[in-house]
C-alpha cells in the first residue's frame, strides 16, 4: 500500500489535519464524547505498549495506575487544587506507585510480575471501592470541575470549559505523549527495551542493567496511564471503581493486541477503532465480550502484530517483492 | 472462643476450596510453565454446569456433580489444544493475552445463557449440626471432607499411577520427557483436564452455599495464583498448605479486623512474602 | 590480567567445577579444551557473573569481579559469547551492535527524551563505532538486515562483533566455531587473530584441535571440572594426561 516513507508521512498529516478540524464537522455531542475518550484512551494504550509491546513485561495493573491518575485528579480538584498541579501530581503518584510494585515484582520471573500487578491492580480497585472517606466507596466522586482557564499573556485566557476544548486538551496530550515515546522508542534508549524484551540474558551480558531497565519503562508506562487518568476524571467529570478496575486493563489490552503491539500507531488505531465496532455491535448485548474474548485469542495465536503490523508486514512484502522484480527485469527504478 | 472456633471452621471450609482450586492451577503451572489466568473462570463454568444439570435436567446433586467433571474435563483439553499448544514457542506474554480473551470469553458465556443476577443451587444437604458451640451445615462439612478425599485421591494417582508420575516427569524435564518417548501434548491434554475437573468438583461443592455468578471465578483466581505463588510454583504441597493457610488468614482477619477487606489480605500478603522470598515458600530456584 | 582463583562451582552434589586456578596474560589468545562436560562453559559463566561461584575468586587486573551480575562485568571490559549463537533476533544487524555499545555512552532517559547534544553525540558514536566493527567483521553492507537475512557463519561473526564493539579489553569466546565447514572456521579463526592484532585478550573454548594448535599461545585443559594440563601447545599435545582424558583423540575439523 504505502511503500514510500513520504505516503506514511502525508497519511499522518491528513489525520492530523481531519483532528485538528473535527469539531467543526462532528455531528453530535454523543459522538463527540466517544472520540475524546478514545483519544484518552489511546494516550493509556500508549502507555501500556512502551511496557508490554516494547519491552516485553506483561503488567496487568495499566487500569490501576490510570485509576490513580483518576482518583487523584478528582480527589484534588474537589479540594481545590488547580487542575493544572493535580494532573502532573497525580501522573507522578501513579508512576511512583508504579516504582514501589515494580522494584520487588521485576526481579522475578515474567509470570510472577504478571500476577502481581493484576493482584495489585485487585486490591487498588478493593479499596477504591471500599475507601469512603477518600474515594466515595462504589459511587465515586462527581462534580469534578474542569480545568481553570489559561492565562495568555495579552489576549486574557483561554476557557476550557467546552466538549470542544476537553477534545483540544485530550488530542493535545495526545500528541504530546506520541511524540516522547517516539523519541524514546526510536532511540538506542529504546533499543535497550526492546533487547530486554528479545533476549534478556544477552542484553545482561552486553552491559545493559535490565532490571533498571525494566524499571524505568514500567515507571514511564504508568505516568502515561496515570495522566491519562487524570484527563479522563477531568472529562468525564466523575470517577468510580470501575475506572481503577481490571476491565480496564483488559479493555486497554484489546485496544493494544487487536491495534498493534509494539508500533506507535497500533494503539491509537485500536483505541478508536474498537470503541466504534463495540457501539456498532450493541446490539449484540452480552454476546460482544463472547466475540471479543475469541477474538483476542486467535489474534494473539495468528497474528500477534495487530493490525497496523499486519499492515507493516504486508507492506514489507509488497517492497520486497518489488525489489526482486525489479533486480529480476535489470531495470532501474522509474 | 466461640466466635474464633465459628471463624477456624470457615476458614477451613474455605482453605478446602481454595487448597482444591490451588492445587488443580499448580498442576497445570508445572507442566505449562506459565499460569492459566482463566482457571478461576473454570471454576465459575463448573459450577454453572452442576447447576444447569440439576435445574434444568433435574439430576440428583452427585450425578450433576460427575457431569459436570466430565464437561469440565473436555473443556480444559479443547483449551490446552487450542488456545495454550499453538502459543508454546511464543513469548510467555502472548499466553497471558490468550489467557485474558478466553476468561472474557467464558464469563461471557456464562453471562449470555444464565444471565448477571446471581444463581442458587439448590443445596443438597441443608442439615445443620451444632457442635461446641460451632454451627455447621452438612454441605459445609462435606467441603471439608470432600476436599480432603479428592487432595488423597490425587496423591495416589500422582504417585502411584503411571499417568500420575508421567505427568510428574513432564512437569520435571519436558525434554527429557519427550526423548524418553512420552507424548507430551497427550500429558498436557490430561493434566488440563484433571485440572479443570478439580475445579468442577470445588464449585460444586460450594456453590450450594454461596450463591454463583459469572463473575465469581475472576477474584478466586486471583487469589488462586496468590496461593500457587506463595507456595510455588508447581509444589502440590506448597499449594494445599497455602490455601488452607490463606482460607484461615482470611476468615480470621475478615471476622476481627474488617469484612470488606477480607480479599485484600490475600493480595497484601502476595507482594509481601515476593519482595523477601521471590521464589515463594517451597518454590524452586530458577536460574 | 584476568585470574580465576581456586574457584569452585557446586550444583546441588554435582561438582562443575573443582578448585580451579588459571590465568589470562594480557594480549595473550588463551585456549581452554577439554572433552564434553569438563566444565568449560560453566568457568566462562562464573567469570562473567552469570553464575555465582561457590567458593574461589576472579580478578581482572587485582580488581575482585567475583559474583558481580553479567551487566557490571561487561562494563568492566569483559565481553563474551555464547555456545548457541545468540543475536537480537527481533531487530537488525546494526541495532544489535549499538545496543552491545550502550553501556559506553550517557544514552539514558533523560538524555533521549529532550534529545540533548549529549544524546545527538553518543547516537552518533554508538552508530560510526558500530559501522567500524561491522567494517572490521566483513558485514557492512548488511548493517541494516534483520537477523534472519544471515547466514550461520555470518550469525556467528555477528555475535562476537557484539562482544567487540564495546572495546573490551577481553574477550572470551565460547566455541566460536561450532558447527562450521573449515572455511569458515579458517575465516573466524583469522578473525580472532586480527581482533589480538588489534589489542583485544582472547581466551577461547574449542574442540577443534589443529585450530587450537596452531591458533592459540597458551592452552589450559580441563577435565571432570579440574584443570589436568596448562601450557603452550607443544606441550600439552603430548602431556599424557591430556592424552588419556582424550582417549580415542578429538575429530580435527
Amino acid at each position: 500500500m504505502f511503500t514510500k516513507p513520504i505516503h506514511t508521512k502525508l497519511l499522518y498529516l491528513v489525520i492530523l489535519a481531519a483532528a485538528l478540524f473535527l469539531p467543526l464537522y462532528v455531528p453530535d455531542p454523543y459522538i463527540f464524547q466517544i472520540v475524546t475518550m478514545s483519544l484518552l484512551f489511546a494516550i493509556a494504550t500508549s502507555g501500556m505498549n512502551l511496557i508490554i509491546g516494547i519491552t516485553g513485561q506483561a503488567s496487568l495493573a495499566h487500569g490501576a495506575f490510570f485509576g490513580i491518575g483518576a482518583y487523584g485528579v478528582a480527589i484534588m480538584t474537589k479540594a481545590g487544587i488547580t487542575f493544572w498541579l493535580a494532573l502532573p501530581a497525580s501522573a507522578l503518584i501513579a508512576a511512583f506507585a508504579g516504582l514501589l510494585v515494580g522494584l520487588p515484582t521485576l526481579r522475578t520471573r515474567g509470570s510472577y510480575f504478571a500476577i502481581t500487578t493484576l493482584c495489585f491492580g485487585v486490591i487498588l480497585w478493593i479499596v477504591a471501592g471500599n475507601w469512603i472517606d477518600l474515594t466515595g466507596g462504589h459511587n465515586g466522586i462527581f462534580g469534578i470541575p474542569r480545568p481553570s482557564a489559561i492565562p495568555v499573556p495579552f489576549y486574557g485566557e483561554i476557557p476550557l470549559y467546552s466538549q470542544a476544548a476537553m477534545y483540544f486538551l485530550a488530542l493535545g496530550f495526545l500528541l504530546l505523549t506520541l511524540f516522547a515515546l517516539y523519541r524514546l522508542v526510536y532511540s538506542i534508549f529504546g533499543l535497550s527495551l526492546m533487547a530486554v524484551r528479545n533476549n534478556e540474558p544477552l542484553a545482561d551480558s552486553v552491559g545493559v542493567n535490565t532490571f533498571v531497565t525494566k524499571l524505568v519503562s514500567f515507571v514511564i508506562a504508568n505516568f502515561i496511564a496515570g495522566l491519562a487518568g487524570g484527563l479522563y476524571a477531568c472529562i468525564i467529570g466523575a470517577v468510580s471503581p470501575s475506572a481503577a478496575g481490571y476491565m480496564m486493563t483488559f479493555n486497554f489490552l484489546i485496544f493494544l493486541i487487536l491495534g498493534g503491539m509494539a508500533t506507535l500507531p497500533g494503539p491509537v488505531v485500536g483505541a478508536f477503532a474498537i470503541p466504534v465496532i463495540m457501539e456498532f455491535l450493541q446490539f449484540m448485548g452480552d454476546y460482544r465480550m463472547l466475540f471479543f474474548g475469541a477474538l483476542l485469542v486467535v489474534v494473539i495465536i495468528y497474528f500477534p502484530q495487530g493490525f497496523v503490523g499486519g499492515l507493516r508486514l504486508l507492506n514489507q512484502k509488497v517492497v520486497a517483492r518489488r525489489q526482486r522484480k525489479i533486480s529480476e527485469s535489470g531495470h532501474a527504478s522509474r | 472462643m466461640e466466635l474464633f472456633l465459628q471463624q477456624v471452621f470457615n476458614g477451613v471450609m474455605f482453605g478446602s476450596t481454595y487448597a482444591i482450586v490451588a492445587l488443580g492451577l499448580t498442576l497445570v503451572m508445572g507442566i505449562l510453565n506459565i499460569p492459566n489466568f482463566a482457571h478461576g473462570h473454570l471454576y465459575m463454568i463448573g459450577g454453572y454446569i452442576t447447576f444447569f444439570f440439576m435445574t434444568s435436567v433435574g439430576l440428583a446433586y452427585w450425578f450433576a456433580l460427575l457431569l459436570s467433571v466430565a464437561a469440565l474435563g473436555v473443556l480444559g483439553v479443547l483449551m490446552e489444544r487450542f488456545v495454550y499448544r499453538p502459543l508454546n514457542d511464543q513469548p510467555h506474554i502472548n499466553a497471558f493475552i490468550a489467557a485474558i480473551g478466553s476468561l472474557l470469553f467464558l464469563e461471557a458465556l456464562a453471562l449470555v445463557v444464565w444471565g448477571s443476577q446471581g444463581l442458587r443451587i439448590p443445596n443438597p444437604h441443608p442439615q445443620i449440626f451444632e457442635v461446641g458451640g460451632i454451627t455447621m451445615s452438612l454441605q459445609r462439612l462435606l467441603v471439608i471432607f470432600g476436599a480432603v478425599g479428592l487432595i488423597t485421591a490425587l496423591h495416589l494417582f500422582m504417585k502411584k499411577t503411571i499417568a500420575g508420575t508421567t505427568i510428574e516427569a513432564v512437569a520435571q524435564n519436558r525434554e527429557g520427557a519427550m526423548l524418553t518417548g512420552i507424548n507430551v501434548n497427550r500429558v498436557s491434554a490430561m493434566t488440563f483436564a484433571i485440572s479443570a475437573g478439580t475445579a468442577a468438583v470445588a464449585a460444586s461443592f460450594l456453590t450450594p452455599i454461596f450463591m454463583l455468578s459469572p463473575s465469581m471465578g475472576a477474584i478466586l483466581g486471583m487469589k488462586a495464583f496468590v496461593i500457587v505463588i506463595l507456595g510455588g510454583m508447581g509444589s502440590i504441597p506448597g499449594a494445599i498448605l497455602g490455601g488452607y493457610i490463606l482460607g484461615l488468614i482470611e476468615a480470621l482477619g475478615g471476622g476481627y479486623i474488617s469484612a470488606a477487606y477480607k480479599d485484600v489480605f490475600a493480595f497484601g500478603a502476595l507482594v509481601l512474602i515476593l519482595s523477601i522470598k521471590p521464589t515463594g515458600i517451597f518454590g524452586r530456584k530458577e536460574d | 590480567m584476568l585470574r580465576v582463583e581456586s574457584v569452585t562451582k557446586r550444583f546441588d552434589g554435582l561438582v562443575a567445577v573443582q578448585d580451579l586456578s588459571f590465568e589470562i596474560v594480557a594480549g595473550e589468545i588463551l585456549a581452554v579444551i577439554g572433552p564434553n562436560g569438563a566444565g568449560k562453559s560453566t568457568v566462562f559463566n562464573l567469570i562473567t557473573g552469570t553464575l555465582r561461584p561457590t567458593a574461589g575468586k576472579v580478578f581482572i587486573s587485582e580488581l575482585d569481579i567475583t559474583g558481580l551480575r553479567p551487566y557490571r562485568i561487561a562494563s568492566q571490559g569483559i565481553s563474551r559469547t555464547f555456545q548457541t549463537t545468540s543475536l537480537f533476533d527481533q531487530l537488525r544487524v546494526i541495532d544489535n551492535l549499538m545496543i552491545a555499545y550502550k553501556w559506553r555512552t550517557r544514552l539514558g532517559f533523560w538524555n533521549t527524551l529532550f534529545h540533548t547534544k549529549t544524546f545527538k553525540a553518543d547516537q552518533a558514536t554508538a552508530f560510526q563505532r558500530a559501522m567500524e566493527t561491522l567494517e572490521f567483521l566483513g558485514l557492512a553492507e548488511k548493517s541494516h538486515q534483520f537477523i534472519p537475512a544471515l547466514s550461520q557463519e555470518e550469525q556467528k561473526r555477528l555475535a562476537i562483533g557484539i562482544a567487540l564493539v564495546s572495546q573490551p579489553q577481553i574477550l572470551l569466546l565460547d566455541e566460536p566455531t561450532g558447527g562450521l565447514i573449515p572455511e569458515e572456521t579458517d575465516r573466524i579463526t583469522g578473525l580472532i587473530e586480527r581482533v589480538r592484532e588489534q589489542g583485544t585478550t582472547v581466551c577461547l573454548i574449542e574442540h577443534k584441535m589443529q585450530m587450537i594448535m596452531g591458533l592459540a599461545d597458551r592452552i589450559v585443559v580441563l577435565n571432570y571440572g579440574k584443570k589436568i594440563a596448562e601450557g603452550p601447545p607443544a606441550a600439552v599435545k603430548t602431556d599424557p594426561a591430556v592424552i588419556e582424558a582424550y582417549l580415542g583423540g578429538e575429530v580435527d575439523a
